[in-house]
């Protein structure tokens, strides 16, 4: 600090405030830039896919290309489409959401309302931090090992579900546990006033004003779940398949796995199906994080 | 519990049983009826929630499992020294070799790369919506930052291959078209929330008495920033950069796509490398039997891999923690 100190060694006192002023201003152009650049990079990447991938996805002049929704894979670029992509991907995020949101939100309640603060409690707490640190593609070779090898699940649905829930478990927990400390600690002791069991203060007094964030959390977890690739290249997502799951067993697509396919192939059309696909894949994901903050705003509770 | 409280002889057996029985008997037991603090429905429910809440460490325990199980069966076919000992990587060639460091400083020289992009980029975003943006400006940049985050990692892949590394190749012209640097730079765009967002609350939880003190001695705004502020909150700044590291070494598609398929022993950024994670989903997308060599080289590269972020994210809770400057 002593060097920089707005005082000369000799002790005469020298602050240099308009350099000091004119260096802070440098600085705060900095910081301004370091935001626009951030925020450039990111309207690059958008406008780079949209301009890529918007003829084919909505094969201008026609509103909406009717191929590009509705085609199976093909080898020909002008052939291929998402339709085993998308109704794979809605498949499997549903699957996902039945599975990991009642556990998760079971885990949450416990941890806020019924554990006592002890070890179990606090290695809980940081094991479920850990896992959220845990690399995703470690989660696809769980996957691999547990569902489509011990329980014989093979390539199916169910075994990227079940994966997929493992892997946002820990983010569904963690926002469900923030809804539940958001209620005040008033309306349970309200609850028990009248005489309520610990679970029907739960179910009674905490859930139903805890349940708009808890929902928000899970719509964010899916589009996290959305996104993910490595993890079911892991445990056998098929690149090619030209039909629809019927039922958990069956073997499936996901979009992401769709574009990832058509990325690394070294046809130049192909890489504009893939920027549609991708187009595709933003706007699935803007419309799911747009209805979690109507969601946010609709169900927050004024304490 | 202190050791001179107990008499002297063989310690008191069987407590850990002795505590879970009561564990059971008192908690989770579903069918205990008499008084208790609750109904017999009440405590399938609780048993249940109890569950949900152990699963967690259920799936600790899984991954460590599997990753030991095949791990172990790997060092029974690689002398342990091949594996750490060399660094050349080419367990698919007929002249195998197991040289883990290859891998290692692919993937260490891409995450090193994105650190450079983001560790400014994100350090300096956090100190202007902390200390200098007005709070409506400050609600429109945190979402808008985080929704870097938010993009799927196989679009950062396409953006990588297709629109930065022809920029690259430009500017390097004897440059591949896969290259750790394109892969490094988009994989650093990627982890700038992370810095920002997270030391943004570093900064938030210095108390403002501090930042006032710097200016009543008549410090500028950014020698309060810089000087008082940011080594007030750097615990959290540190910590927000280890968490940064270990998610970009456990990235995958941005890797696999656009950094190559090229394992060897290099840090320089104008190289093809290939990162573990990278490998891994190599060796995914081909045929490759169970219980085969080079199945069992997959989770022994991942056992490395999860190895390493967990010592990094248990490092980033250490340090958030212990050297955190506490205030009332």
């Amino acid at each position: 600090m002593s060097d920089a100190a707005p005082m000369s060694v000799e002790g005469e006192w020298r602050p240099k405030v308009a350099l000091r002023i004119w260096i802070g201003r440098l600085f705060v152009g900095a910081c301004v830039l370091a935001i626009v650049v951030s925020l450039l990079l990111l309207g690059a990447l958008i406008i780079d896919v949209a301009l890529d991938g918007a003829a084919r996805l909505f094969n201008l002049p026609t509103i909406l290309d009717v191929g590009f929704l509705t085609n199976f894979p093909s080898r020909f670029p002008a052939r291929a489409g998402v339709y085993a992509g998308v109704i794979g991907t809605l498949y499997m995020m549903a699957l996902t959401a039945a599975i990991a949101f009642p556990l998760g939100v079971g885990a949450a309640i416990y941890l806020e309302e019924y554990a006592r603060p002890n070890w179990f409690l606090r290695f809980i707490q940081i094991n479920i931090s850990n896992l959220a640190g845990v690399p995703s593609i470690v989660y696809g070779l769980l996957g691999l090992q547990l569902f489509v090898r011990t329980m014989e699940l093979e390539r199916s649905v169910l075994a990227a579900a079940l994966t997929m829930a493992l892997l946002v478990m820990p983010i569904i927990i963690v926002s469900a546990q923030e809804s539940l400390r958001a209620v005040p600690p008033s309306m349970r002791e309200g609850a028990y006033a009248l005489g309520a069991t610990r679970w029907q203060m739960v179910r009674h007094s905490v859930l139903p004003y805890a349940l708009g964030g808890m929902m928000t959390g899970n719509i964010l977890a899916m589009s996290r779940a959305i996104g993910e690739t490595a993890p079911l290249i892991i445990v056998g997502a098929l690149t090619f398949v030209a039909f629809l799951p019927q039922d958990p067993l069956d073997p499936y697509t996901v979009l992401p796995i769709q574009i990832f396919n058509w990325i690394s192939r070294p046809q130049a059309d192909f890489q504009q199906v893939a920027a549609a696909g991708i187009l595709l894949l933003l706007i699935m994901l803007l419309v799911m994080n747009s209805a979690a903050i109507v969601l946010r705003q609709r169900t927050r509770v004024r304490w | 519990m202190t050791a001179g409280a107990r008499p002297l002889g063989p310690r008191p057996r069987g407590r850990a049983r002795q505590r879970l029985r009561r564990l059971w008997r008192d908690y989770l037991n579903p069918s205990r009826g008499g008084t208790g603090r609750e109904t017999r429905s009440g405590r399938v429910i609780h048993l249940a929630l109890f569950l949900s809440a152990a699963l967690s460490a259920f799936v600790t325990v899984g991954i460590v499992l599997v990753l030991i199980f095949q791990t172990v069966e790997f060092f029974q076919e690689v002398p342990f020294g091949d594996f750490f000992g060399s660094t050349t990587w080419a367990p698919l060639f007929l002249d195998q070799s197991f040289g883990v460091w290859a891998l290692v400083a692919g993937t260490v020289l891409v995450a090193a790369i994105a650190l450079s992009v983001a560790i400014p980029l994100g350090l300096l975003a956090a100190i202007f919506m902390s200390e200098y943006a007005p709070p409506r400006l400050h609600a429109v940049l945190k979402p808008a930052l985080e929704v870097l985050a938010g993009i799927p990692t196989v679009v950062y892949g396409y953006f990588a291959l297709l629109f930065v590394s022809p920029i690259t190749r430009e500017i390097f012209p004897e440059v591949g078209v896969f290259n750790a640097l394109s892969a490094g730079i988009v994989m650093g765009i990627m982890i700038i929330p992370m810095i920002s967002s997270l030391s943004e609350d570093a900064f938030a939880a210095v108390p403002a008495a501090l930042r006032e003190g710097a200016y009543a001695l008549g410090a500028t705004r950014m020698e309060t920033a810089l000087r008082v502020v940011l080594p007030a909150a750097l615990s959290g700044v540190v910590a927000s950069v280890i968490l940064a590291a270990s998610r970009a070494i456990g990235e995958t598609m941005i890797v696999t796509i656009a950094a190559g398929a090229n394992p060897h022993f290099t840090l320089n950024p104008l190289e093809a490398v290939q990162t573990m994670t990278a490998f891994i989903v190599q060796i995914s997308l081909g045929d490759t039997p169970a219980g085969s060599l080079e199945f069992k080289t997959l989770f022994a590269v991942a056992m490395t891999l999860f190895v390493l972020t967990l010592v990094m994210n248990i490092a980033a809770q250490y340090v958030r923690s212990r050297f955190r400057e506490a205030y009332e």
